[in-house]
């Protein structure tokens, strides 16, 4: 699977093991959320950020595939979470022509 | 509730949607698709360029800061020189309420910088793509039938898409973040000449004047000795010529 994350470090090809470390991960940083706990929000997020970047394989700039996991940046803060589960959504809106 | 990758995933996906919605006729698209890509382009490296200069403003206003605080150090030397000890201690609390502030606005300065960093890493991958893009909807246009063609398509414009939201977001809080540090040192600053603490509010220029007075009055008192001290010896000269 192809793992992105957001703010800067591009794309990594992982395994299924990744992804299944990911996942657990990312039930830990919801809960971090819902508790307002943002030292734990950037500790797992920090985990997440690091797992890919040390088990997998970046892609070069250059291709063009979707990723199948969008990691928020690790420095996210409790208030851009919670932008992220609102309305809008925290990223803003690509210019469309 | 839903996690973060994949509130995040819906999001990314959501917003660049729209541009897929366009692909009716695939090769009308991917030129269409690529100008809009070459124009996205230049929004970015526009908002990359804003907020290096922002960041280089705030630096300088950094400086200033550190300079009020050598300032307010001085003249709390001099005015405990002059035996104003009430005057010494208003400067140094000043000092170190702007020495604290300013602690915090270091640290957000170095993490700027490390978004910074990012966000042209950002732009750079974002370039590279759009360059891809381009060589591979030529090849698109000449190899595929319409039906294979829109598959590539998507499939290359959600990398795109996804590219663009990436970078979009990046430079959206590298702004977001500059502005929040550019409040606080204007805040800083007024703290060094006015505002939050009122019983300087009056007296900064106060403080000024007096510690002014007190080095003039200094310098009259060491002229008076020099002098006297000359006269004195003169005096003695003559006594002893007599």
């Amino acid at each position: 699977m192809i793992a992105r994350l957001l703010g800067g470090d591009g794309q990594f090809r992982v395994g299924d093991d990744v992804v299944e470390a990911l996942n657990e991960l990312d039930a830990q940083g919801a809960q971090a959320v819902e508790a307002g706990d943002e030292e734990n929000l950037h500790r797992v997020l920090g985990l997440m950020a690091k797992t890919v970047r040390e088990r997998g394989e970046p892609l070069a700039d250059d291709d063009l595939s979707p990723s199948d996991l969008i990691i928020p940046p690790d420095d996210l803060s409790l208030e851009e979470a919670k932008e992220l589960f609102s309305g809008d959504g925290l990223i803003p809106d690509l210019p469309v022509g | 509730m839903p996690g973060l990758m994949s509130r995040a995933s819906t999001i990314v996906k959501a917003k660049f949607s729209k541009l897929l919605d366009r692909a009716e006729d695939p090769t009308e698209t991917l030129d269409y698709s690529y100008e809009q890509q070459l124009q996205s382009l230049q929004n970015v490296k526009r908002g990359v360029a804003d907020v290096v200069t922002a960041k280089k403003r705030l630096e300088m206003q950094t400086q200033q800061l550190e300079q009020s605080v050598v300032k307010l150090e001085t003249q709390a030397r001099q005015a405990l020189g002059a035996g104003r000890e009430d005057l010494a201690r208003q400067a140094l609390e000043r000092k170190s309420a702007v020495q604290q502030q300013l602690q915090g606005l270091d640290q957000q300065v170095q993490q700027l910088e490390a978004q910074q960093e990012k966000l042209v890493s950002s732009e750079k991958q974002l370039q590279a793509k759009i360059e891809a893009f381009r060589s591979q909807k030529e090849v698109i246009k000449a190899q595929y039938s319409a039906a294979e063609a829109q598959v590539r398509i998507g499939e290359a414009a959600t990398g795109i898409g996804e590219q663009m939201a990436d970078t979009g977001l990046a430079i959206q809080r590298a702004k977001d973040k500059t502005e929040q540090m550019q409040a606080r040192a204007s805040a800083i600053d007024e703290l060094t000449t006015s505002g939050a603490l009122e019983d300087f509010t009056s007296d900064q220029t106060q403080l000024d004047r007096e510690l002014a007075q007190l080095s003039s009055q200094s310098q009259v008192d060491d002229e008076l000795t020099k002098m006297k001290a000359e006269l004195g010896a003169g005096g003695e000269k003559k006594e002893l010529e007599q």
